[in-house]
């Protein structure tokens, strides 16, 4: 039982090593991207920063420079996580490689698990560090702030960010030619819904509609009340119930998915390295 | 003789007894493609059905511990028949077995046992060959310090030195990127070797360091190897025996010096068997 538990552990772990290993390789990339992400977020807080100066009304700015904040952190996280996870089958067909890794007698379990794992990892450290640089530039007052509310949304959010990213990785292995785009759009139409920038009560009502769907709308809401106004998690328990609960299904619902579209994938010819 | 092969680092596949078994067996197997797109948009006209037998009831039976060719021109069939074998692809009807393990019901048990070299070496380019090797290794359930020694032997006897193993393969040539395929295949200590036209594009030398290592393969590692390959020359020299596809059939299997019988090098039987079925077409 041990032995079998160290083997998959073994497997899993070559895809977290792998993505390690090509983040170090491509380390220069990973340096411009941090960048642009840092630029990306200042810009968003130097518009909170001069609401007063353009509107000419009085502004909580702090207050309105930290709720920004938070939403450009967290999705800078919720999206490494889910870039990495969807990009599972778009980076290996850009390499050439898919073709030997599904191929090798992995259970897609396991593979989905490792790569999940780095990007946990990868997406934590990357949000970490823009909060930190972001955070200098504007003195942000964290004195309310509970940040173990902050930490066990991330933790319960992250379950079910990844499962809709193991549905969003089929595209790819179904469109040989667009399908990485097409995870573009599921990407950029959570950003729109799920109240990153602004509350979902400013939408329009037929887009209020869609916000509930996404996990990201309960993590970012459950984040700004633990860093905002103190809450503790127990005041966010039904936000955690319900990414619980999205999570307890969108993960296996994922996994179904990606098997069946695998399946169709080898039927019908598609997974090769180019469309 | 070894009895049983114990799997290597299979966690689920216990123990499967090679003995006296066909390494490969193919019964009726056919595959076909329609070209249709996925998804089509409404005001797109509906494209013509484009059907394409790629495998049309093919037969055959791989002895282990042979090297057996599969000869045929392109879109013949032969890298079709290597994906249908290596899991890529769900045969249409028909069966395949490996070792007497059905390919598609156990999938998984059929991966441990076989390995792949195609015509592209398929890399992280950016990674070093010793990553590569790790991250293969791990796959197929080897530890890394395993893969390291192991793999640094190996890549040592195809004449790759540790610097070279330790630096991003983007530099490295062709020959040199499928000699590290080659490593890699045999870091995992396949059964089963399947080789989709390992030495097209390769310079002579490198062409004949590979073949070596095949051959080596097969007789120091007791490994069975299915060779697709447009060189007949090589296929004439390492085969044991050789099918020749056409439009997804076999038209001809036999041993190369049976085939050569009707006289002329294999070159010459290829262009004649082709040839013939052209005519009947």
């Amino acid at each position: 039982m041990m032995l079998v538990a160290a083997r998959n552990l073994n497997t899993a772990y070559a895809f977290f090593e792998r993505n390690w290993n090509l983040t170090r390789r491509y380390f220069g990339w990973e340096v411009v991207w941090f960048v642009y992400s840092v630029v990306n977020a200042l810009t968003i807080l130097f518009i909170a920063a001069a609401t007063e100066r353009i509107t000419g009304q009085t502004v909580d700015t702090r207050f309105f420079v930290l709720y920004l904040l938070i939403g450009t952190t967290m999705w800078s996280y919720l999206s490494a996580v889910f870039d990495v996870v969807a990009e599972t089958i778009a980076w290996e067909r850009w390499e050439g490689t898919i073709e030997y890794t599904l191929m090798a007698p992995v259970p897609r379990f396991l593979h989905l698990l490792g790569t999940c794992c780095y990007a946990v990892t990868y997406a934590v450290a990357r949000a970490v560090l823009i909060f930190a640089v972001v955070a200098m530039m504007f003195q942000v007052d964290l004195h309310m702030a509970n940040p173990l509310t902050a930490l066990v949304v991330i933790a319960v959010g992250s379950v079910s960010v990844i499962g809709l990213a193991m549905v969003a990785a089929v595209l790819p292995l179904l469109f040989t030619e667009r399908g990485a785009q097409m995870t573009f759009v599921i990407h950029s139409s959570l950003l729109l819904i799920s109240g990153v920038y602004a509350p979902v009560d400013v939408l329009p009502t037929w887009l209020q509609v869609l916000s509930p769907l996404s996990p990201m709308t309960y993590v970012l809401h459950a984040v700004r009340a633990g860093l905002l106004e103190g809450a503790p998690p127990g005041a966010v328990v039904g936000d955690l119930a319900i990414l619980a609960v999205m999570g307890v299904a969108l993960v296996p619902a994922g996994l179904l998915v990606f098997r069946a579209a695998e399946r169709y994938a080898r039927r019908t010819g598609r997974l090769k390295r180019s469309g | 003789m070894i009895a049983t092969f114990q799997l290597a680092q299979s966690s689920n596949v216990g123990q499967v007894s090679l003995l006296g078994q066909s390494a490969l067996a193919l019964h009726d197997v056919t595959k076909s493609f329609d070209g249709r797109p996925m998804l089509r948009l409404p005001w797109r006209a509906r494209p013509a059905e484009r059907r394409v037998v790629a495998i049309d009831n093919v037969s055959l039976n791989v002895r282990r511990g042979e090297i057996f060719g599969v000869l045929g021109a392109n879109g013949s069939g032969k890298s079709t028949l290597v994906r249908l074998v290596s899991t890529l692809l769900l045969p249409d009807g028909g069966k395949l077995e490996v070792f007497g393990l059905d390919v598609v019901r156990e999938e998984l048990r059929v991966k441990q046992m076989i390995n792949r070299v195609s015509v592209d070496a398929a890399f992280f380019k950016k990674l070093s060959p010793m990553e590569n090797l790790l991250y293969a290794g791990r796959l197929y359930g080897l530890g890394a310090r395993e893969s390291h020694e192991r793999g640094l032997d190996i890549l040592d006897r195809l004449g790759i030195s540790k610097k070279v193993a330790l630096a991003p393969m983007e530099h490295m040539s062709r020959g040199m990127q499928q000699k590290v395929a080659v490593s890699r295949a045999l870091l995992t200590s396949p059964v089963l070797l399947l080789l989709d036209e390992p030495t097209t594009g390769l310079d002579p030398r490198s062409k004949k360091d590979v073949q070596r290592m095949v051959l080596s393969l097969r007789d120091e590692h007791d490994a069975t190897v299915v060779l697709t390959t447009h060189d007949m020359d090589e296929a004439d020299r390492m085969c044991d025996r050789v099918a020749v596809l056409d439009r997804g059939r076999i038209i001809a299997l036999d041993t190369p010096d049976h085939l050569k019988q009707a006289g002329g090098s294999m070159e010459d039987v290829f262009m004649r068997l082709t040839h013939e079925e052209e005519e009947a077409a």
